[in-house]
């Protein structure tokens, strides 16, 4: 049979030598660590019913209560929106919406009287708001350059091509460039007290504390150190198209002009949605005894430069009081509650399947 | 792979040459005019498949063939062309560094195949060059060369033999890592060849190089003194094929007629394909799921910016104009333009890290199963062995186990038990005890004490040692002396026991069946040894260690229709004697009935105990009768046709009135746990099939033993046996019991419940089916029109039997089964194991190849995806490391898709708000981050560690591993959950920030936020939210665990505090600056924070909580039930039914 070369149909041969074999001793024996042996001690936690119910019911008691918290919060913030857009043949700015022009050298005003009901106790926030603005829109957002606006003396010579087609005017580079700094805000808006005796008392508005701490002291910087010549610092670079002063005309104060002014530092931080606001003015309370804005006729005067018309959009005041969780806005109280009384009632539910559900399961066991 | 079809293509244009002439020694011959050197390949075997030179285009050519290397490129390479709102940097780093790893590690397994064909290559051969033996190394060897090679020594080459060392022109070998038969095979001597190699002057003509093993046609012309050549046929019995080993004879000489890429060996070398895994077909279909979201999001955002642009308010206004290349660029270019950019925008959702952490997760996941102390063996000192970890997911989805027999489920080792002669019961106990070996223990009960005769016993031993083909091992050099010494010693009488011990050690044996083996052994123990068939002549030494000598005359080989074999012995006082064991069936019809009873008894107990039983009987051959005998063998033995029909009949003839004079057990161990591993395997729904080239009846008391056959079990048989029918051809037999076994176990089965599809239920008759090659080589092969039918027949019938056992299957066949199931409706996931280079095939065939680390050299081990020291071992590997890999990267893969979906959503959205201007809501740092730093560590930490449920349990229920069959975790179903999960979580995310930001002052000194500080909220709710979810889902917390989950959000708040904390000299933006900690000084953004983290996780914890009850205390009920179960029911029916004898038919059909 062993001789039987070839042959499938034979045995399954098997070599099958008895004898001495020779041994290779490798000992590669697995080391015997918990690690290895995936026995690392572990805990094991299992979800029930019965270690889930007291976390539901926690949630629900504590969101319950801050959710009601915020709902009161955000229901104590007086807000008042005013918009000055002058779509309406009625409204004042009618006139100025419609005569536009980047050009015109004699700026168009418009007066708006409104009346607050309540007085406004506390420190005063003054925002400006606009609709439709695409501020997110890509080409929109990526059109600065930062170090530009960091102080760097090269990047202000030679804006980034980001900034295009708001880099260079009449082959001048533009200081600020790019198109958020192109289309800054630049609408002036006074707030007179109409006194009841007939006056009309201007109310100081604070255009400082409107921009982040960071941004006013280290994202933006003026260039030529602390040159206090801004003029002379800005030689060689043309204002932004849109602009009628350059930057370094923005304000008087040296803390608030050229780049570090805020109302610019506000404007070029890009706003997330097309309907924004941002903060424009803020009108500290002066003493404890008087309040900011008692109630009464207001008239606000706007300098209407601002066109949002070409693209639908609208412009807006807003005064507003904020409280420790910011502006008005209901959503966060609302949801807290909704969530809260959500788990509370799960909470019951789960509790009521439990009992249940542990009963026919003790049952059940009693019977095996 | 190309170069082989590269070979095969030269080889086919060779083939136009119908024959290639060799020269032997190169020396021209007189005959042949023109003496022109044929070229022909060098003997260099190349596997590797990269050079230094064309490492790295081909590396990467090969690389970006994969589609998702190649979408990244693209992605890349658009990032690179066209203006995106992302840097190509966030897809180039990522993208580079996964080809980096990849190339190293191929660079690295290539090199390591550079090496193992230089050792191949470089490995030192004997030349003989003009009388001289020169060294040379492989690779040098040319067609012609005349080739020495030493006894245990691998061919170099395809060689034909020309000089042995033996003295009868023939030489052994083992065809082992060829075909699996490792056997020994004798090949011969071209005859009329000289002595004097030098003086040989021949020529060789032989065919061109094919595949085909068992095929060669050639023809050798001798030239002698200008004489005519004599011409002498060369057949596959001269050629010596690259990879069997010499064995059993000292040297031989060869001339090379097949080198390197055309030897037979490499013709058939079967490159090692790349298996892939079930679950990578899943993310590749989820793939495709999200490319389609991704290219749908894409458009959807292009149509509407471009409907949206339409107003010319919105296109351009006047604070935001475009620059004049945009003005200029053309309308169709913008929009492809703009949608190559939301395709950049989107593409994250389809992240390269996925496969980064997928092919680390397999890598270092497959170190727990080389770690793993269970697998380790103390015999061979070795544990288990990973060789691709792309499959270990694999391991928890196999639906068919096919398993090899020998050295697989039996440890093949043959043991003799005990012997009963003449109806009295000897069992062998201690042979240093009790010297003389026999001792007669629990005799039947009413011959208690009671021994056979003497004459009896020396009969049956005689005829142990006789009656087989066993070859005893021809000593090697070093302890050639010693036997030598040993025998002499034998030969002056002056034996003790302790030389006699010393004997029994030293003496090898071989044998085509280790049963012959254990019997000669068993005979050697009782002290009748076999010294060897010396021409014709057996040697065998009896107790008092004289030697007697047999003339062997005839050997009626085995076959299994008779199932038994016979010799015809003359013995030197003249008797003619025949020897016959075989099974009882096959043995007690043939022998005189009285003497049947008394050996039944002993028989089936045995039988019962679980042993292979043979049955001995002898017969005296009158003179008459012998020449008679003698002259039909040898008229049998020369007819042309039916040679095998006429042997048969005079087998039978002879093979008559015996008489019974004992019966054998011989014990095949299993494994190890071999029959609880299978049982765990059945539990686990597995369909175990056993396929082995052995006889059918050693197979089947093999799957007995194991129960995988039990008691109850209705075997269904398609053998030769079963198709013998003198009425009916074999076609239609075999058609006829197809039918039949297909309305019985398909059509009258109960319909399968449609939930549960691989019913395997107790109450069901159970059925077993068998099936030998040849009948499956006749089910192949039927005509066209059946082929199929039968085949698809066959497949149904194999599927709703609990156990398929198919025996006598040549190595391709095995293939063949496992190909046929593989392709088979619902394309199951097969394993196969098994020890043997035989199993190759099917071990390279089936999803997952396992090897065992068997004594049967390293072929299979080579070959496998996994190696494992025991059978036992499958059972963990399957179970616990099988279950816990696929449920990890089952988790993995889902929770990648749903992390990445959830992330990209809000950016999608944003679109809607931004103009569809292509606006990233995150930074650019987040965008990269993301994947690579924030979320990917926790993740990964689950896919190595996670254990839901213990290794211990899982061990334990073999149920547990049905919960994730036909890649449960990885369905339509899960991936619409988490895909759902993912939409509403990223809803929730970007709406919920949304409302917030309705009024953006959000601190308290009333300044606002802008489109950054919205992105970073929902990024922080984005990281925390999906961390949490991970958190939520893991059931097993090491401190890894707990390290790297609270430490990526901890990193998440570290880095967004140093990002956002330093203007970046090389960022051209500094977008985040502060942005972070300003939304931390916002109470607002806390409470939205935390309001949406637990928003999003609430129904998560909700469907925990409702789907938990029911889990662990159903759990832990199965697990009392199960263990309750599991000690009575199975074992109790096991233990008495362990083996069937090879006569147990009681449960068969027919």
């Amino acid at each position: 049979m062993m001789a039987s070369s070839y042959n499938a149909k034979d045995e399954d041969g098997h070599i099958t030598v008895s004898g001495p074999g020779g041994a290779t001793l490798r000992s590669k024996k697995p080391e015997n660590t918990a690690f290895k042996q995936q026995r690392l001690p572990a805990w094991q936690p299992i979800l029930t019913a019965g270690t889930v119910l007291p976390a539901f019911f926690i949630i629900g008691l504590i969101f319950i209560p801050i959710g009601i918290g915020l709902y009161v919060t955000s229901n104590n913030i007086k807000e008042f929106e005013i918009d000055y857009t002058g779509v309406d043949m009625s409204s004042p700015c009618f006139n100025c919406s419609q005569n536009y022009s980047w050009n015109s050298t004699k700026p168009c005003t418009c007066t708006i009287p409104f009346h607050l009901d309540q007085p406004y106790e506390s420190n005063v926030f003054m925002y400006y708001g606009l609709s439709n603005f695409y501020q997110n829109h890509r080409r929109y957002v990526k059109s600065r350059d930062d170090s530009q606006l960091n102080g760097a003396a090269g990047s202000l010579t030679e804006p980034s091509k980001e900034c295009e087609p708001y880099a260079y005017h009449e082959s001048k580079p533009i200081a600020p460039c790019g198109a958020i700094a192109n289309s800054m805000f630049n609408d002036t808006l006074e707030l007179f007290y109409n006194d009841p005796n007939g006056t009309k008392i201007q109310i100081p508005l604070n255009k400082t504390g409107i921009a982040w701490f960071t941004d006013k002291h280290v994202k933006f910087r003026n260039p030529g150190g602390n040159n206090p010549n801004l003029t002379a610092v800005f030689q060689g670079t043309t204002k932004p198209v849109n602009w009628r002063r350059p930057v370094y005309e923005l304000d008087t104060d040296p803390e608030n002009n050229g780049f570090i002014n805020e109302d610019f530092i506000v404007w070029m931080r890009t706003a997330a949605l097309p309907t924004f606001r941002k903060l424009y003015r803020i009108i500290h309370r002066k003493n404890s005894m008087v309040p900011t804005l008692p109630r009464g006729n207001y008239t606000l005067e706007v300098v209407y430069n601002y066109p949002v018309r070409s693209f639908e959009g609208s412009k807006r005041v807003i005064l507003s009081t904020i409280s420790w969780m910011g502006g008005k806005n209901p959503f966060l109280g609302i949801a807290y509650i909704t969530v809260g009384s959500v788990c509370f009632f799960l909470g019951v539910v789960l509790l009521i399947i439990h009992h249940k559900y542990g009963n026919r399961n003790n049952n059940a066991d009693i019977s095996n | 792979m190309l170069r082989r079809r590269l070979n095969r293509l030269l080889g086919g244009d060779e083939r136009r040459v119908d024959n290639r002439t060799i020269y032997i020694g190169h020396r021209s011959c007189p005959a042949s005019e023109v003496f022109i050197p044929p070229k022909f390949c060098d003997n260099r075997i190349v596997s590797s498949k990269y050079t230094v030179w064309n490492f790295l285009p081909k590396n990467l050519f090969e690389q970006f063939r994969r589609i998702a290397n190649f979408y990244f490129l693209i992605i890349f390479l658009v990032q690179v062309i066209v203006d995106t709102p992302t840097s190509p940097v966030t897809s180039g780093l990522p993208l580079f560094f996964v080809i980096t790893v990849t190339a190293i590690k191929q660079g690295y397994e290539d090199w390591l195949r550079h090496k193992a064909d230089n050792e191949v290559n470089k490995y030192p051969v004997t030349v003989l060059e003009d009388g001289r033996r020169i060294n040379k190394e492989s690779e040098k060897i040319k067609v012609g060369d005349v080739v020495e090679v030493k006894e245990d020594e691998t061919f170099p080459c395809d060689l034909i033999l020309l000089q042995s060392s033996r003295d009868d022109g023939t030489c052994f070998v083992t065809t082992a890592s060829l075909d699996g038969e490792s056997n020994h095979k004798t090949h011969y001597m071209v005859p009329d060849t000289e002595k004097d190699l030098e003086a040989l002057n021949a020529t060789i003509e032989c065919e061109q190089p094919q595949p085909d093993l068992y095929k060669f046609t050639g023809r050798m012309h001798i030239y002698k003194n200008n004489q005519e050549p004599a011409v002498s046929p060369l057949g596959p019995e001269n050629l010596l094929l690259k990879g069997a080993t010499l064995k059993n004879t000292q040297k031989i000489c060869g001339v090379a007629v097949y080198t390197g890429m055309e030897t037979k060996m490499a013709l058939n070398y079967q490159g090692k394909s790349q298996k892939r895994s079930a679950v990578e077909k899943s993310i590749n279909a989820f793939l495709l799921v999200y490319l389609c979201i991704l290219v749908s999001k894409a458009l959807v955002c292009t149509t509407l910016k471009y409907v949206w642009q339409s107003n010319p308010g919105h296109d351009e206004p006047w604070y935001n104009e475009k620059t004049q290349r945009e003005k200029d660029t053309n309308l169709y270019l913008k929009m492809f333009t703009d949608f190559l950019s939301f395709m950049v925008l989107f593409n994250f959702i389809i992240p390269v890290s996925m496969y980064v952490t997928v092919e680390m997760q397999k890598f270092l996941g497959s170190f727990f199963i080389t770690w793993d102390k269970d697998f380790f063996d103390p015999e061979i000192e070795e544990g288990a062995l990973v060789n691709t970890s792309d499959l270990n997911e694999e391991l928890g989805q196999v639906e068919y186990v096919f398993t090899d027999k020998t050295g697989t489920l039996t440890q093949n080792n043959m043991e003799f038990i005990e012997c009963c002669i003449d109806g009295f019961q000897y069992k062998y106990r201690d042979v240093s005890t009790e010297l003389d070996g026999f001792c007669v223990t629990d005799g039947p009960v009413s011959k208690l004490q009671e021994k056979a005769g003497r004459e009896k016993e020396e009969l049956f031993l005689r005829a142990l040692c006789l009656c087989h083909t066993v070859q005893v091992k021809e000593a090697t050099e070093q302890c050639q002396g010693q036997g030598d010494g040993l025998i002499d010693q034998v030969d002056g009488l002056g034996v003790d026991g302790e030389v006699h011990q010393l004997l029994q050690e030293q003496r090898g044996f071989i044998a085509s069946s280790p049963d012959e083996i254990a019997l000669v052994k068993g005979a050697m123990r009782y002290g009748f040894t076999y010294l060897g068939l010396e021409s014709k002549t057996m040697k065998i030494m009896n107790r008092h260690s004289e030697i007697e000598m047999y003339e062997l005359l005839h050997v009626l080989n085995f076959d299994p229709v008779r199932r038994r074999m016979s010799v015809i012995v003359r013995s030197r006082s003249g008797d003619t004697l025949l020897f016959c064991k075989g099974a009882d069936s096959s043995i007690f019809p043939r022998v005189r009935q009285e003497e049947v009873e008394r050996i039944r008894m002993h028989v089936e107990r045995n039988a019962t105990e679980g042993y292979r039983t043979l049955c001995v009987a002898f017969k005296r051959l009158s003179a008459e009768e012998y020449a008679q005998a003698d002259e039909g063998l040898r008229e049998a033995r020369l007819a042309m046709q039916d040679r095998e029909e006429r042997l048969m009949a005079v087998y039978n003839q002879v093979e008559t009135g015996m008489s019974l004079i004992g019966a054998t057990a011989v014990e095949d161990r299993l494994q190890e746990e071999a029959a609880e591993t299978m049982e765990a395997l059945q539990g686990a729904g597995m369909k175990v099939w056993v396929l082995t080239g052995d006889k059918m009846e050693t197979a089947k008391s093999t799957c007995y033993a194991c129960r995988l056959f039990q008691k109850n079990t209705e075997l269904l048989e398609l053998t030769v046996r079963t198709l013998e029918d003198e009425s009916k051809t074999r076609e239609q037999r075999l058609h006829d019991l197809l039918l039949e076994y297909h309305k019985k176990a398909v059509q009258d089965a109960l319909p399968i419940k449609a939930g549960v599809t691989r019913s395997w239920s107790m109450s069901n008759q159970d059925y077993g089916f068998i099936i030998d090659g040849a009948t499956l080589t006749m089910v192949f092969n039927s005509s066209e029109s059946n082929s199929s039918s039968y085949k698809s027949l066959l497949l149904q019938i194999c599927q709703n039997c609990t156990a398929v056992l198919c025996c006598r299957m040549a190595p391709l066949q095995k293939a063949q089964i496992v190909k046929m199931v593989k392709n088979s409706k619902g394309s199951p996931i097969t394993l196969s194991i098994g020890d043997g280079a035989n199993d190759v095939s099917m071990i390279l065939e089936a999803h997952v190849g396992i090897g065992i680390k068997g004594k049967e050299g390293r072929q299979a081990v080579r070959n496998s995806d996994y190696a494992i020291p025991k059978l036992k071992h499958l059972k963990k590997l399957l179970l616990a490391h099988g279950h816990l890999y696929y449920v990890r990267i089952a988790h993995l893969v889902q929770y990648f898709f749903y992390k990445n979906l959830c992330f990209i959503l809000p950016q999608f959205l944003y679109q809607f708000f931004c103009g569809y201007s292509q606006q990233p809501l995150y930074d650019a740092a987040y965008l990269t981050m993301y994947n690579i730093c924030f979320t990917s560590m926790p993740i990964l930490a689950y896919s190595l560690l996670e254990q839901h449920i213990c290794i211990e349990v899982l061990l334990d229920n073999a149920t547990l591993y049905r919960e994730i069959a036909k890649n449960a975790m990885l369905r339509w179903g899960p991936f619409l959950y988490w895909t759902l999960l993912g939409v509403f979580h990223g809803l929730l995310f970007f709406f919920g920030v949304r409302c917030l930001f309705s009024n953006p002052a959000l601190q308290d000194n009333g300044q606002v936020f802008g489109n950054w500080s919205y992105g970073t909220i929902v990024f922080t709710v984005l990281v925390f939210t999906v961390t949490l979810k991970l958190a939520l889902d893991t059931r097993h917390w090491t401190w890894i665990n707990h390290f790297v989950i609270w430490g990526s959000l901890a990193f998440y708040v570290f880095f967004s505090f140093f990002w956002g904390g330093i203007i970046w000299p090389f960022l051209k933006q500094q977008r985040l600056y502060f942005v972070f900690a300003n939304m931390l000084s916002s109470v607002s953004a806390w409470l939205v924070i935390i309001l949406l983290i637990l928003l999003s996780l609430l129904p998560e914890i909700l469907l925990v909580v409702l789907r938990k009850p029911r889990g662990p205390h159903a759990r832990q009920k199965k697990l009392a039930q199960s263990s309750v179960g599991g000690l009575q029911s199975p074992r109790s029916s096991a233990r008495p039914l362990l083996m069937r004898t090879f006569s147990d038919e009681s449960n068969t059909v027919i």
